[in-house]
């Protein structure tokens, strides 16, 4: 997955003080090279393993004591467990329980991706889009066999509507052919470009602040705070969108519309 | 013309996305308001759905923005 350098590089337009792009540079911290293939050990891993370990240490961590009242770490847990429980009940019924724990390492991974990505001088995983994409992709194929699987070759009426008038038929087919198969694009794309458009419009306000200093610098200040506590909603936005989604097109596939 | 300044004008039309994202996020918070006043007890259990519509509508305007992005960077 890390295999992609040079993402953010091509971007950076030469050595520009305040560049924007140079945030998305992907770098080698451990060089491996195994038969041509680039696998080297990059900050984009790091921050991965980071977050893995993260969730790892909250979720297990914080219901170590199993406390019937529970503390303040034990309500986070259980509230980050209820509140993706909840989403899935309401959106795919209580059969989509049965993914719960896909859908809760989604939310979660993604959730803290975006959220680490906030800290100064940390690497947003969700940046790049081949990250989404291999996200999204693993939502749209595993839906797609729980679909087959579930009603066989009749999970091919998902694409003929029923009640609409035979003469629409052909049309109708493609344009639900076409959307269900832009479905992992979608997905993909709204996640990245949301990263990264943010963290862009973060550095370009704040070079705006550098730039014109001490005396007129405080209004893009006051910008940047309202800005960064956008980009928290936002993260936290992108990461529950994703997860909902993920939910209804389970719904599709449970339950055939 | 040359083909880097086909390019700028291209990534700022690619920008008039934002209209429509503008559109969208403006009509759906609006609309949930307005109906939000009128029925406040049922304004809470539609606040996720606030949330959904917001993130989609927003979408759309960003594909704007990576069209533009690959203008000016990829093409």
């Amino acid at each position: 997955m890390a295999t992609d350098s040079g993402h953010g590089a091509d971007v950076a337009g030469g050595g520009h003080a305040f560049d924007p792009m140079h945030q998305f540079e992907i770098q080698r911290i451990l060089p491996l090279n195994i038969g041509g293939l680039d696998v080297s050990f990059t900050n984009s891993a790091l921050f991965m393993v980071i977050i893995v370990v993260l969730v790892t240490l909250f979720t297990a961590a914080s219901m170590g004591s199993r406390a019937l009242v529970p503390g303040r770490m034990q309500s986070m847990a259980e509230l980050s467990y209820e509140f993706v429980a909840n989403m899935i009940r309401e959106n795919a019924g209580t059969e989509g329980m049965k993914f719960f724990p896909f859908v809760f390492t989604l939310f979660m991974f993604i959730l803290f991706a975006n959220m680490l990505g906030m800290i100064p001088y940390a690497f947003t995983v969700t940046s790049h889009i081949i990250v989404t994409f291999v996200l999204a992709l693993v939502v749209f194929v595993g839906v797609t066999i729980v679909g087959f699987a579930k009603h066989g070759i009749g999970f091919l009426k998902l694409f003929a509507p029923a009640g609409a008038p035979i003469v629409l038929m052909p049309l109708l087919i493609v344009i639900e052919l076409i959307s269900y198969l832009t479905r992992p694009v979608s997905l993909s794309v709204r996640l990245f470009a949301n990263m990264l458009a943010g963290h862009t419009m973060l550095k370009v306000f704040a070079s705006f602040v550098v730039m014109l200093g001490f005396v007129g610098g405080w209004l893009p200040l006051a910008a940047m705070v309202a800005f960064t506590g956008l980009e928290f909603l936002v993260a936290f936005l992108q990461a529950y969108v994703f997860a909902i989604l993920t939910c209804i097109y389970l719904n599709d596939a449970l339950h055939m519309h | 013309m040359e083909a880097e300044a086909a390019k700028f004008i291209g990534a700022g039309i690619a920008c008039i996305a934002l209209a429509g994202a503008g559109l969208g996020i403006g009509t759906i918070f609006g609309n949930y308001l307005s109906a939000a006043l009128r029925n406040p007890s049922a304004a809470q259990s539609q606040f996720p759905n606030l949330l959904l519509g917001f993130a989609l509508a927003e979408a759309t305007g960003l594909f704007g923005l990576v069209v533009a992005l690959i203008l000016l960077f990829v093409v």
